[in-house]
């Protein structure tokens, strides 16, 4: 595959080291049992952790980057998403965009109003995911996306996700759900004991 | 105008009151009697030697032994910062930021007092310099520690928040300016509520002192307003210090927070 994402060596607190290499419009899902560090190594790609090695995009070095410009186009999703605002639409530079986005994961606009602790979990990563894609980021990093929703708001947050891979978004995805990485054409990998290998 | 000089029989006299609160204790079976005629005793004992120490200092003139002092009174204040919050900066964090923000307010405003408003001759003067680092000490210690304990419970509470927005590309300044702001929201609360408790709650201290040794009301009176602005710029200053120091050390040049630092 041609690189677009490549990381190389990375190495820390999970282990490694662990190498990626990723296409546009292609997707790797990692499997793994708990703890093995799955999470971790979407946070080292993103670069919210110390750690070693190296990362590229596109050719630029992570580098050579200032770290926002990074996390803006290597965009990090995590299982539990955090709220920095007591309303919903506070979260969304773009409220107009936001409620655009939403009926296609079956959420009401009108939920943008509602304080997020009022939110179930399942409209709040959902809301989380919006607010992930909506810059339009090269890289999605998702940790679980689909975790707590039901059957049928997983199959809408997947329309979605193969909706940006057409367009040319990578994705790397945590995930248990074989049957996922399949529908989405997934290239799979296991995380376990510290090593990273194709599955 | 001329003080009542106090004589050891009249603190004697007083200290009876003391042996009062210690007999209460006995017959109650407080069980504080001990603890007391101790504090007492500390009491006057710390306060004779600082009094017998600044009247060498104040005698001696020399502007390196008053720098010295003040030196000393900055690193205890910064200290005493340092251990009040639960959660600990690694590497010193503490200290510095603690250090840092009293010093830093402190000479601002003493230095600040003594060219503008007190203007004693020489303007370094040990009478003048040395109780007026140590009021604003005092108060600086009580902002930055406030500040430094808010901000250092707020980052781990806020954790999730924090790493949410830097995810999506945002500066670490921009993601912690709001616990910045209630952390020096929370170190600068205390010397609004002095000023405005002013006159009619509380009379303070340094003016009641005053009026006790002779000055007059109106004289004392204006010079704790001036103490109340000083107080009020240290207090800031700490408070803004402790918290922005602190912040820095939870970051790193990738714009990480960087809990692993906290403990």
């Amino acid at each position: 595959m041609a690189g677009f994402l490549e990381a190389a060596g990375l190495r820390g607190a999970a282990g490694g080291p662990f190498d990626l290499t990723l296409g546009r419009g292609e997707a790797v899902a990692i499997t793994g049992p708990s703890g093995a560090g799955k999470s971790v190594l979407l946070r080292m790609i993103a670069d919210l952790d110390p750690h070693e090695g190296r990362v590229t995009l596109g050719g630029a070095d992570r580098a050579a980057m200032p770290a926002p410009s990074w996390r803006r186009r290597v965009a990090y999703l995590p299982a539990e998403p955090g709220w920095w605002h007591e309303a919903a639409a506070a979260h969304f530079p773009d409220r107009a965009a936001a409620a655009e986005m939403m009926p296609q994961l079956a959420l009401a606009p009108a939920l943008l109003d509602q304080a997020i602790h009022r939110l179930s979990t399942g409209e709040r990563m959902r809301l989380a995911l919006i607010r992930t894609i909506l810059p339009r980021p090269d890289v999605l990093l998702l940790d679980e996306p689909t975790g707590a929703l039901d059957p049928k708001a997983t199959g809408l947050v997947e329309t979605l996700l193969a909706l940006r891979l057409a367009a040319g978004t990578a994705i790397v995805m945590v995930t248990h759900d074989e049957a996922q990485a399949q529908r989405l054409g997934a290239h799979r990998m296991h995380l376990e004991g510290g090593r990273l290998n194709l599955a | 105008m001329t003080p009542i000089d106090l004589t050891p029989a009249d603190l004697l006299i007083a200290a009876s009151l003391v042996l009062v609160d210690a007999l209460a204790s006995v017959l109650l079976g407080l069980r504080l009697h001990r603890q007391l005629l101790v504090a007492a005793a500390r009491c006057a004992v710390q306060l004779l030697l600082i009094g017998f120490l600044l009247r060498f200092v104040f005698a001696a003139e020399a502007p390196l032994l008053t720098l010295g002092i003040i030196l000393l009174m900055v690193a205890i204040a910064g200290r005493e910062v340092a251990a009040r919050p639960e959660r600990r900066l690694v590497r010193y964090g503490n200290q510095i930021a603690g250090l840092s923000a009293v010093a830093l307010a402190t000479f601002i405003t003493a230095i600040f007092a003594l060219a503008t408003a007190i203007r004693p001759e020489p303007w370094y003067a040990a009478r003048y310099a040395i109780p007026l680092a140590g009021i604003m000490l005092g108060n600086a210690l009580n902002a930055a520690s406030l500040s430094l304990d808010a901000l250092l419970s707020a980052v781990t509470r806020e954790r999730a928040a924090i790493e949410a927005q830097l995810a999506l590309g945002a500066r670490f300044r921009d993601a912690m300016r709001p616990l910045i702001r209630e952390a020096v929201r929370r170190g600068m609360l205390p010397i609004v509520n002095t000023m405005s408790a002013a006159g009619l709650v509380t009379l303070p201290g340094i003016m009641t002192g005053q009026i006790l040794a002779g000055l007059s009301p109106v004289s004392a009176v204006k010079y704790q307003i001036m103490l109340m602005f000083l107080l009020a710029g240290a207090t800031g200053i700490a408070a803004v210090g402790a918290a922005y120091f602190a912040a820095r050390r939870l970051t790193d040049e990738r714009e990480r927070l960087r809990l692993d630092r906290l403990h």
